[in-house]
């Protein structure tokens, strides 16, 4: 059993952002899976007839240069964008919070090492990351996950270490220790727990930013490879004919700006919802 | 936290302003093509980019290939031929100096040629002067070729950048620091970057009006669309033709549209299951659908080609229907080959815009017969290596810009892997005959012969469109040959 500190919890209404954030990336979401068993058109399908079309009840927001419906390139582009972004939040907490939890609950040369780890990828951009594992291995959505994830594991680590000390001095943690629980146990019983909703308020944080990198990525050709798409390829192919049918660009653009802004939201909103206490403890800021 | 970066894409997709053009006046010129070259010795590779920033600019040859196509006096001042058609006396121009300071001598073009034919030779065209038995030094000034039988693309072939005129003493270095004879010397090569030539002051021919060029690097064509609306450059030899929309209609800039002698593959690596079973290329060549490849990738500037010939050429016929768009019938070929579902194969990409869009399309026409294709977008040093030189492929898309190319396919060795015995005699022939009839119905027959085979997917004939500051003048519309002359290049006002 572990014991959790409760939070002050205060009405859920009295968080807008949160819902709002919450609403539009579930939307996104949703338009996104719902893209795994239906189109408006199938994305691969080329049809040079019918390009560069308005808006209409056919193509609700028109055609690309290749005469792909824009409708279907953008449900299917944003799947590509949040899977990269939630795979490499996944492994980014996967590795990091573990890494986290070991340097706050061991100290000494662990967490110096944990630390400089970190320091170390830190000091690797992801797009510098990708480039290196692009360079060996070949661009594609895979590489960019495993990019933007190495990208993300000092940030979770950080997080995790930062909350972890923090609750490591409460005596419950000293009654714990004292009852024979090893360092192991106790990060897993009484730490991960207490950090937890730390954890999940960057994850959303992460996620923003992991369909930013995923987006910057593609764009310099980096990531997700035609005919897969993804919001950051969609806006590289119009780049060219921006001039002329900039609407093409617009479209990508304004939906990564809105997924974005929505997780933004959602994670201050959970944030404040979820552990004010934990926050005026001071949550490291460290997501660049 | 993370608010800077909050529409990074969108931002990055803007970047698009709109500067009015800082012309820059005088003898300067900034010229911008997509392509870096991987050398700068054009008779040490094939590639054109190496062509377009030094052929006749740095580099001259005997004879020298004019705007039209046809063959004129370059470092040979005339020559007159044998009647068994076998003997060329070439009398060279006096006072022609390298831009090291050496001068031009008739041993230097024995050296020329004996190091194209030697056995360390580089050079990507070898085949077009295996016809040379010897060559004579007469006096310093008088040279003369034997042949081993009469040659009607000879002195077409002396004009070409891989036969251009080097000097023993620099040959060994041209690959970056180029010496040649040319009205402009190299000055720098910023690798990624630019190659910038200046003026050769003490140039044997008639002077040229620019004092410097610069040519600049950008394969993006948002960058170059940018580059040319800021006037960072001042043209470019061939914009990408989907956004050429941009300049026709803008009275600062003159858009030239001509032919050049690109003939655009799907290049088949012949020598590759399942690629080596015809009926495989032939299903292949049905299920292409070139009005919409040349719609969709060249804006309609393409022209069909049914085989590997330029179609502005005498010689030229129509083949495209050789193979008409019909999934039905290439599904059927597929399915006698073996593969009724279809199969796997990488298509490489070379950053060009043709090809990158003209992959696209193919991969989703391929699609609808079972062929499943994966895009490999590859730079184009990586593409140079790994297609051309180590045959590392099962399909790419290029374009042939060499005029009167279609000898290439007489080679086993060439990246096509395309081995055909009948075709190889046939081009010998065709390489002994100086009859312009015969010529052009042993012509006709090799493209019959290469369309017939699909030996690769016939796209279309790539257009030139360039986009160039309307002050300039003197740039050639179309291309007979690879390069782009700086000769006439100048500012009106």
């Amino acid at each position: 059993m572990s014991t959790t500190i409760m939070p002050d919890r205060r009405p859920i209404l009295s968080h807008p952002s949160l819902w709002i954030g919450l609403g539009a990336t579930l939307m996104f979401a949703l338009l996104a899976l719902v893209s795994l068993v239906w189109t408006p058109y199938p994305i691969a399908e080329i049809d040079i007839a019918r390009r560069f079309l308005a808006p209409s009840a056919e193509h609700w927001l028109g055609t690309d240069n290749l005469g792909r419906d824009m409708a279907s390139l953008i449900m299917a582009g944003t799947l590509t964008s949040f899977l990269v972004a939630a795979l490499a939040v996944a492994i980014g907490a996967g590795i990091g919070v573990p890494l986290g939890l070991a340097a706050a609950a061991w100290g000494g040369p662990l967490e110096w090492l944990v630390l400089r780890l970190t320091d170390f990828i830190f000091a690797f951009p992801a797009i510098i990351v990708a480039i290196l594992i692009t360079s060996l291995f070949g661009p594609g959505a895979t590489n960019a996950i495993i990019a933007i994830g190495i990208f993300n594991i000092p940030v979770f680590a950080r997080v995790a270490r930062g909350g972890a000390l923090s609750i490591k001095t409460l005596d419950f943690v000293a009654a714990a220790r004292l009852a024979g629980l090893s360092n192991a146990g106790i990060a897993y019983r009484h730490l991960l727990p207490n950090i937890m909703s730390l954890i999940i308020v960057q994850g959303t944080i992460q996620l923003s930013l992991g369909i930013l990198a995923e987006a910057g990525l593609s764009y310099v050709g980096l990531g997700t490879q035609p005919p897969a798409t993804s919001l950051g390829l969609m806006l590289r192919d119009a780049q060219g004919i921006f001039l002329i049918h900039p609407w093409l660009t617009l479209v990508p653009g304004v939906c990564i700006v809105l997924i974005v802004i929505a997780l933004n939201l959602a994670g201050d909103g959970l944030r404040d919802a979820i552990d004010p206490r934990l926050k005026a403890v001071g949550a490291p800021n460290v997501a660049a | 936290m993370g608010k800077t970066l909050t529409g990074f894409g969108l931002i990055l997709a803007l970047t698009t302003a709109l500067i009015a053009p800082a012309y820059a006046a005088g003898t300067e010129v900034r010229i911008g093509v997509a392509l870096e070259p991987p050398v700068l010795d054009p008779t040490a590779g094939a590639a054109e980019a190496i062509d377009i920033v030094v052929y006749q600019n740095i580099f001259e040859g005997l004879t020298r290939i004019d705007p039209t196509g046809s063959v004129q006096p370059g470092l040979a001042r005339d020559w007159s031929i044998s009647e068994d058609g076998l003997t060329f006396t070439f009398n060279l121009h006096p006072d022609v100096t390298f831009h090291d300071g050496s001068s031009f001598d008739a041993e230097d073009v024995k050296f020329t040629f004996d190091r194209i034919l030697g056995p360390d030779s580089v050079n990507a065209h070898k085949e077009f002067y295996e016809v040379i038995e010897a060559i004579t030094v007469i006096d310093p000034l008088t040279v003369a070729f034997k042949l081993t039988r009469p040659s009607g693309q000879f002195l077409f072939n002396l004009g070409r950048g891989d036969a251009v005129i080097v000097a023993p003493e620099s040959a060994d270095n041209n690959v970056t620091d180029p010496i040649g004879t040319g009205p402009f010397s190299f000055v720098q090569w910023d690798k990624g970057s630019r190659v910038v030539l200046e003026q050769y002051g003490p140039y044997w021919g008639e002077p040229v009006a620019l004092t410097k060029a610069t040519y600049v690097f950008i394969s993006d064509t948002a960058t170059m669309t940018n580059a040319l609306l800021a006037g960072d450059i001042d043209g470019t030899n061939n914009f990408a033709a989907e956004a050429l929309a941009v300049f026709e209609n803008d009275p600062r800039f003159k858009v030239l549209v001509g032919t050049t002698e690109g003939e655009t593959l799907l290049a088949t690596n012949n020598r590759k299951p399942p690629f080596d079973d015809l009926r495989v290329r032939q299903a292949m060549a049905h299920a292409l659908d070139r009005k919409a490849i040349i719609d969709g990738a060249t804006y309609g500037y393409g022209t069909p080609i049914g085989s590997h010939f330029a179609p502005h050429n005498p010689y030229y016929v129509d083949l495209t229907n050789t193979y008409p768009f019909d999934i039905e019938k290439a599904k059927a070929l597929l399915a006698e080959a073996g593969f009724p579902d279809g199969f796997k194969a990488t298509l490489k990409l070379p950053p060009v815009a043709y090809a990158r869009l003209s992959g696209q399309i193919i991969a989703s026409q391929f699609a609808k017969v079972g062929i499943e294709l994966e895009l490999i977008n590859v730079e184009f040093a990586q593409w140079l290596e790994d297609v051309y030189t180590n045959k590392d492929f099962d399909l790419t898309i290029i374009s042939h810009v060499e005029p009167f190319d279609i000898g290439n396919y007489a080679n086993p060795d060439y990246y096509f892997g395309y081995d055909n015995p009948e075709f190889q005699s046939l081009i010998e022939t065709l390489n002994a005959t100086t009859d312009d009839a015969k010529r052009k119905s042993l012509a006709i027959q090799a493209q019959e012969i290469l369309a017939r085979d699909a030996v690769n997917g016939y796209l279309f004939e790539l257009a030139q469109t360039g986009v160039w500051n309307a002050k300039l003048a003197g740039m050639w519309q179309n291309s007979p040959i690879e390069g782009l002359v700086l000769r006439d290049i100048h500012w009106t006002e």
